[in-house]
């Protein structure tokens, strides 16, 4: 028994120096990485950038880190690989990590110090859509469309086919992406209804009182099922959007910078478990991404051209040079021939677009409590907590001040770490004008005409 | 060709030797003619299809497009061997910077990280199919051995051999895989899982006709040779060894050129669908990247696996040549 108890005391003695020793390592100068082989895993989209250049440009190397890239099939599978260890951390969906956390699909906890990229997605209809919307679009004086589109002009199109009884399909690519819940909004927005979740039922399709029935399809596939006809539309990343236009087979109609001015959009996720048993690895990626995403939008855009020679490479994004330069490089082609300046359709860096706010995970909860994700009632307290556990501006923090002690950036290229609080200031660009702010998450559910609002169940 | 020889009423002597020479010569021929004649229309088929074929993609790739993405394919290769060593050269570099400032580190040189290219990939296909298929031979012939020698032990596995002979591999492999994960739960596996889902899948389903054609071979042993056996009393191994191996060799290897040959079919859509590396998975990434360049690599990689598909074959009969002793029973 005694012999049990000097184990223990002195087993927690060494678990306490190593805490201590971690914790002075990361004031004073980071140690180095305690794992340093990893597996990044990503899907196809012009948004993992930041992974592929930490790892061309040597930003993972010159921290000591050996990374290897894998291309996954979907964003089930890449879940799948980040939490039974298979991949060390993945390109995803704001929206994973967050559902992940509260058990809306598999329960883990991955955490996020660091968010990819702001915008970069667009909603495209096909052909025969377009033509059916275009009459109710309101045109410039050159004839072009009146942009944004709003989904009042598609309204119409989805009554004729309802009344005809056809189901109106469109594509997202995962029920918590960005997508479904930019999709969404466009919709809802223009009183067209997505329909609602009731997880608690056991109905997890999303489609009660839908007018618009979403379903799940790969990023890379979508071009191909919307060919095929099964949907007549679809939400997702770069550049399949642009790939639609090239392929004549249909007309990207809104991006999501329209829909949301400078939204949150990819994050990078690793597991709670991960940041904790290797901190100087978690700081460290984090430096390289940091680094990466500076990088890409660097004077003004300046290195676009070559990420894009590198994306374009078939082990990563892989398509054309063209499609991806062409909404990279700070412009988007709407309807063939239209093609218009849009420079911040891909940010990684600009507007502190890499650091994780909490007010960008409680959008992203808000959306699912109003979409019935969330099947019942949370307070505000509730939104802020979980906000807290899965975004980790901490790490971001520690990670940014090394470089600036390293003289590899400057104190002005981040926010103000002493007072930031990690709410942004109420944001207004939304395109239907309703206002954001984090600080009250059950007033702006209250605020939408079609979705859940506060105390109201399935 | 002898219409258009010109008869301007030379002697009869050489206008015989010259039919003698050009029936010589056609006999020659004779063999090649027909393959010859074969590929020439299959590609004028293919370039006049090519041609009218417009994909979302571009138009369908003719054979020039292809043999051009062999040429880049193998560019590519040069390519990323340079970063490799560029890779081995800066680690060697960073591991010397850090002994010096951390003497306590324990140098240690990583593999490339970079991705695997067109022959790269086409290794991995190799290595897997072979493995799955060595561990089949392992577990089908001594078990097909055991089933041709008993009538019992026959009719109790027969109905399963039955069963699972005609499943596809694209059903056994979400089995596979959750199994694999299950029960090879290492940290830091010596052996990839990706390769083992692949490999276990490959085996399972060229397990059966090696199975049957064992069982066949050793059930149809003549008489003769077993009254020998009996007369000469040797054990049951001795018998197995000294008379049912030999005599049932040539369908043994029936069975195992069967099986090579499902095993590289079953490979390249194991690989495809599990995103296993390997050629399934060279051919499924660049139908997703979707470049314009995308169909005619893939089109390449269809004439690489034909053309190992072809090679591995003809390899299984001349090894079977080798061991067999009756030569009438190939074909």
């Amino acid at each position: 028994m005694m012999k049990w108890l000097k184990g223990l005391a002195a087993s927690s003695l060494l678990i306490a120096s190593i805490i201590t020793t971690t914790v002075q390592a990361q004031t004073e100068k980071l140690g180095w990485p305690e794992k340093e082989e990893l597996t990044f895993g990503f899907i196809k989209l012009t948004d993992m950038a930041p992974i592929a250049i930490a790892y061309e440009k040597g930003f993972f190397e010159d921290e000591g880190l050996y990374v290897t890239i894998e291309a996954q099939a979907n964003w089930k599978i890449l879940l799948d690989g980040v939490i039974d260890g298979r991949l060390d951390g993945a390109h995803m969906l704001a929206g994973q990590p967050i559902a992940a956390h509260i058990g809306y699909g598999t329960k883990a906890k991955i955490i996020t110090p660091f968010s990819m990229d702001l915008n970069g997605n667009g909603i495209t209809v096909s052909n025969a859509i377009w033509e059916q919307m275009k009459p109710n679009i309101p045109k410039m004086a050159d004839g072009r469309p009146q942009h944004p589109i709003k989904a009042d002009s598609l309204k119409p199109v989805v009554e004729k086919y309802k009344s005809e009884g056809k189901p109106f399909n469109m594509g997202m690519v995962f029920p918590v992406s960005t997508h479904n819940y930019e999709l969404r909004y466009w919709l809802a927005a223009g009183g067209i209804n997505p329909g609602f979740y009731a997880p608690h039922k056991g109905d997890t399709s999303g489609h009660i009182d839908a007018d618009a029935l979403l379903s799940v399809t790969p990023p890379p596939q979508m071009p191909a099922t919307m060919e095929a006809g099964t949907i007549y539309g679809y939400c997702v990343g770069e550049p399949w959007n642009q790939q639609a236009v090239f392929k004549n087979i249909g007309v990207p109609v809104v991006t999501d910078y329209e829909i949301w001015k400078d939204n949150p959009e990819k994050v990078f996720g690793i597991t709670e478990a991960f940041a904790k048993k290797y901190p100087n690895t978690t700081i460290r990626l984090t430096r390289a991404l940091i680094r990466a995403a500076m990088w890409l939008d660097e004077n003004n855009n300046a290195n676009r051209p070559e990420a894009v020679k590198i994306l374009s490479r078939s082990n990563y994004v892989g398509a054309d040079y063209e499609v991806i330069a062409n909404s990279m490089t700070g412009t988007f082609e709407y309807e063939k021939g239209d093609k218009r300046p849009v420079p911040d359709f891909n940010v990684f860096f600009r507007y502190n677009a890499t650091y994780p706010y909490y007010s960008d995970a409680i959008w992203y909860l808000t959306q699912m409590r109003r979409w019935g994700q969330i099947a019942e009632d949370k307070s505000d307290e509730w939104y802020f907590e979980t906000a807290r556990q899965v975004y980790r501006p901490d790490i971001y923090e520690a990670a940014a001040r090394s470089l600036i002690t390293d003289k590899l950036a400057s104190s002005q290229d981040f926010p103000d770490f002493a007072s930031e609080d990690g709410f942004r200031d109420p944001q207004t660009h939304f395109i239907d004008g309703i206002v954001y702010s984090g600080l009250r998450p059950n007033d702006y559910i209250n605020k939408f005409s079609i979705g859940l609002k506060q105390g109201e169940t399935l | 060709m002898a219409s258009t020889t010109p008869m301007t009423g030379k002697s009869d002597r050489s206008d015989v030797s010259l039919f003698l020479l050009f029936s010589r010569l056609l006999s020659i021929l004779k063999p090649v003619i027909a393959p010859v004649t074969g590929v020439l229309s299959f590609l004028l088929f293919w370039s006049i299809a090519a041609q009218n074929i417009n994909t979302s993609l571009g138009q369908f790739p003719n054979a020039g497009d292809v043999w051009e993405q062999f040429g880049s394919l193998y560019q590519e290769h040069v390519t990323e061997r340079e970063k490799e060593d560029a890779f081995y050269l800066r680690q060697e570099k960073r591991n010397a910077d850090r002994v010096a400032q951390d003497p306590s580190y324990v140098p240690k040189i990583r593999p490339y990280t970079g991705r695997e290219t067109f022959p790269d990939q086409i290794g991995t296909s190799l290595i897997t199919v072979m493995s799955g298929f060595l561990l089949a031979a392992l577990i089908a012939i001594p078990l097909g051995v055991a089933v041709g020698l008993s009538k019992t032990l026959s009719a109790a596995v027969n109905p399963i051999i039955q069963i699972f002979k005609p499943v596809s591999p694209l059903a056994w492999l979400p089995l596979v895989t959750m199994v694999v994960s299950a029960l090879y739960a290492t940290p830091d596996p010596m052996i990839p899982k990706a390769f083992l889902n692949s490999m276990i899948t490959v085996t399972l389903c060229c397990l059966w006709p090696m199975v049957i054609n064992t069982a066949v071979g050793v059930a149809s042993i003549d008489n003769d040779l077993n009254n020998v056996s009996k007369i000469l009393r040797l054990p049951a191994l001795k018998h197995v060894q000294k008379i049912v191996l030999p005599a049932s060799i040539p369908m043994i290897f029936t069975g195992m050129r069967l099986s090579l040959g499902v095993a590289w079919m079953v490979l390249i859509a194991a690989e495809m669908l599990a995103q296993n590396p390997g050629l399934g998975k060279f051919v499924w990434d660049e139908f997703q990247n979707g470049s314009s360049q995308s169909l005619s690599r893939i089109m390449a990689a269809v004439f690489v696996i034909g053309f190992i598909g072809f090679l591995l074959d003809r390899t299984m009969l001349q090894l079977q040549k080798l061991a067999s002793w009756d030569k009438k029973s190939l074909a």
